[in-house]
């Protein structure tokens, strides 16, 4: 399969790239891992005039703690959270996520910043990232600005990213004491979108009683999901198995999948409760610092 | 639309060629290069058949431009064996009947190639997560994974 022809452009600053943005408008695509561009492309869904390869600009890929945040550089690539320390140890909910996503040599140039722009309710990171009540950096001719992760999945392959925008970092508020996280995913085989996806994260305080739940649904909708009356049943109570049962429930309530090749909504729905309720027993455990 | 002129390096040699930007790196390796180890499966970076490295990353190489590989080193099936001999993986899946149409085995070659680099003692199940992004319609995967771990126990005994 061959794309439809284009012009290549490969920036090497990100003003050079936004300069591009503004001068091509709507012809012009971001090419990042490309492991969702190239696709499009090669069916020709997609057809730009212009592909402006972000690639070359230097500093985009860095995990790092500062001011209260983790920091993630868009260009960073999937196999360096999954091989990240800081990852592994505090982090084992991106770490699950990055690990589930595609397969070795897709992670290997895929990017977490891809992932969340292009906007597709199939990829992995949104539901984590609406977990974790991250917020994206974007930035355009006027500088940067922050848009919280429940304000930037605007439809179905769109997002709040104006044209001219490229998003820069994604930016996660370090979990207080007693935080813990799980994401789980059920795919029919390695690479494939999942047929349910649910990122949780819990914190509990000295009591053992839960001050915060953030629950994100990965291919429940044209939008990735927030679950926000599963999230509200879990504070304020202690974690039990009725509790995660009945968020569990309310999470399914709050799914709304389509029917296609991985199944009808009804067994959907169905693996969407049955997720919640494992990823939200990890979460409790690992808050517990019980993994 | 205008070419572009790149030069890569493919298995220690430099080459120069203008190419359409739209062109595969895959295509550039198989038709611009002739070398036709790298196999073309499914054409969707499903299958694994195109894996090559890519600055010593294994990537599929029909969902990357020939473009995108410009300055940058390549090494391909061709590349690995030396004047001593074949690689310690050429040799294990020769060894332990890795192979049956042989198809995949060129991906999944280059993609053990950058996960022993990587995980040098693999468990069997490190090895199966590590070659979950290649197929193989033959096999049943237990030949390759054996053919891995023969290598990887070559290339321990070689160190």
């Amino acid at each position: 399969m061959i794309p439809e022809a284009f012009e290549y452009l490969a920036p090497k600053t990100l003003p050079e790239a936004i300069s591009y943005l503004q001068q091509y408008g709507e012809a012009a695509k971001i090419l990042s891992g490309g492991h969702s561009l190239i696709p499009m492309l090669k069916l020709r869904l997609a057809s730009p005039a212009y592909i402006v390869d972000i690639n070359e600009i230097q500093g985009m890929e860095y995990i790092e703690e500062g001011g209260g945040y983790l920091k993630i550089g868009a260009l960073t690539r999937e196999c360096a959270l999954e091989e990240s320390k800081l990852i592994q140890s505090n982090y084992p909910i991106i770490f699950e996520t990055a690990k589930m996503i595609a397969d070795p040599q897709v992670r290997n140039l895929a990017t977490v910043g891809g992932n969340l722009a292009h906007g597709d309710p199939a990829n992995d990171h949104p539901a984590t990232m609406l977990a974790l009540r991250a917020q994206v950096v974007a930035t355009g001719p006027n500088g940067k600005r922050t848009i919280p992760i429940d304000d930037f999945f605007v439809s179905l392959f769109e997002t709040a990213l104006q044209q001219h925008e490229i998003l820069t970092e994604i930016q996660i508020p370090i979990p207080p004491k007693g935080s813990g996280g799980a994401y789980l995913k059920l795919e029919r085989k390695v690479g494939d979108f999942a047929t349910a996806g649910v990122a949780a994260q819990v914190n509990l305080d000295k009591k053992g009683v839960c001050q915060g739940a953030g629950i994100g649904l990965t291919n429940a909708g044209a939008v990735p999901i927030r679950a926000k009356q599963a999230e509200d049943s879990l504070k304020g109570q202690k974690p039990s198995e009725k509790l995660i049962e009945q968020a569990a429930q309310l999470a399914q309530n709050e799914a709304e999948p389509f029917a296609d090749l991985r199944g009808p909504v009804e067994y959907k729905k169905a693996m969407f409760k049955e997720l919640t309720k494992r990823a939200l027993r990890l979460a409790f455990d690992r808050a517990k610092g019980g993994h | 639309m205008a070419k572009h002129n790149i030069t890569v390096t493919v298995n220690g040699e430099k080459h120069t060629a203008d190419v359409e930007p739209r062109m595969l790196l895959v295509h550039f390796i198989r038709e611009v290069l002739s070398l036709t180890g790298t196999h073309i499966g499914c054409d969707t970076s499903n299958c694994g058949a195109c894996t090559v490295l890519l600055n010593g990353k294994s990537v599929k190489s029909c969902t990357v431009f020939a473009v995108q590989a410009n300055g940058k080193a390549i090494m391909t099936i061709e590349g690995i064996a030396t004047n001593s001999g074949l690689h310690p993986l050429q040799e294990g899946f020769h060894q332990e009947h890795g192979l049956q149409c042989g198809f995949c085995t060129p991906g999944m070659i280059m993609r053990a190639h950058e996960f022993l680099g990587k995980n040098p003692n693999p468990s069997e199940e490190e090895i199966r997560w590590g070659i979950s992004g290649n197929l193989c319609r033959c096999t049943g995967y237990v030949n390759i994974v054996k053919s891995i771990q023969y290598a990887a126990n070559k290339m321990k005994g070689a160190a």
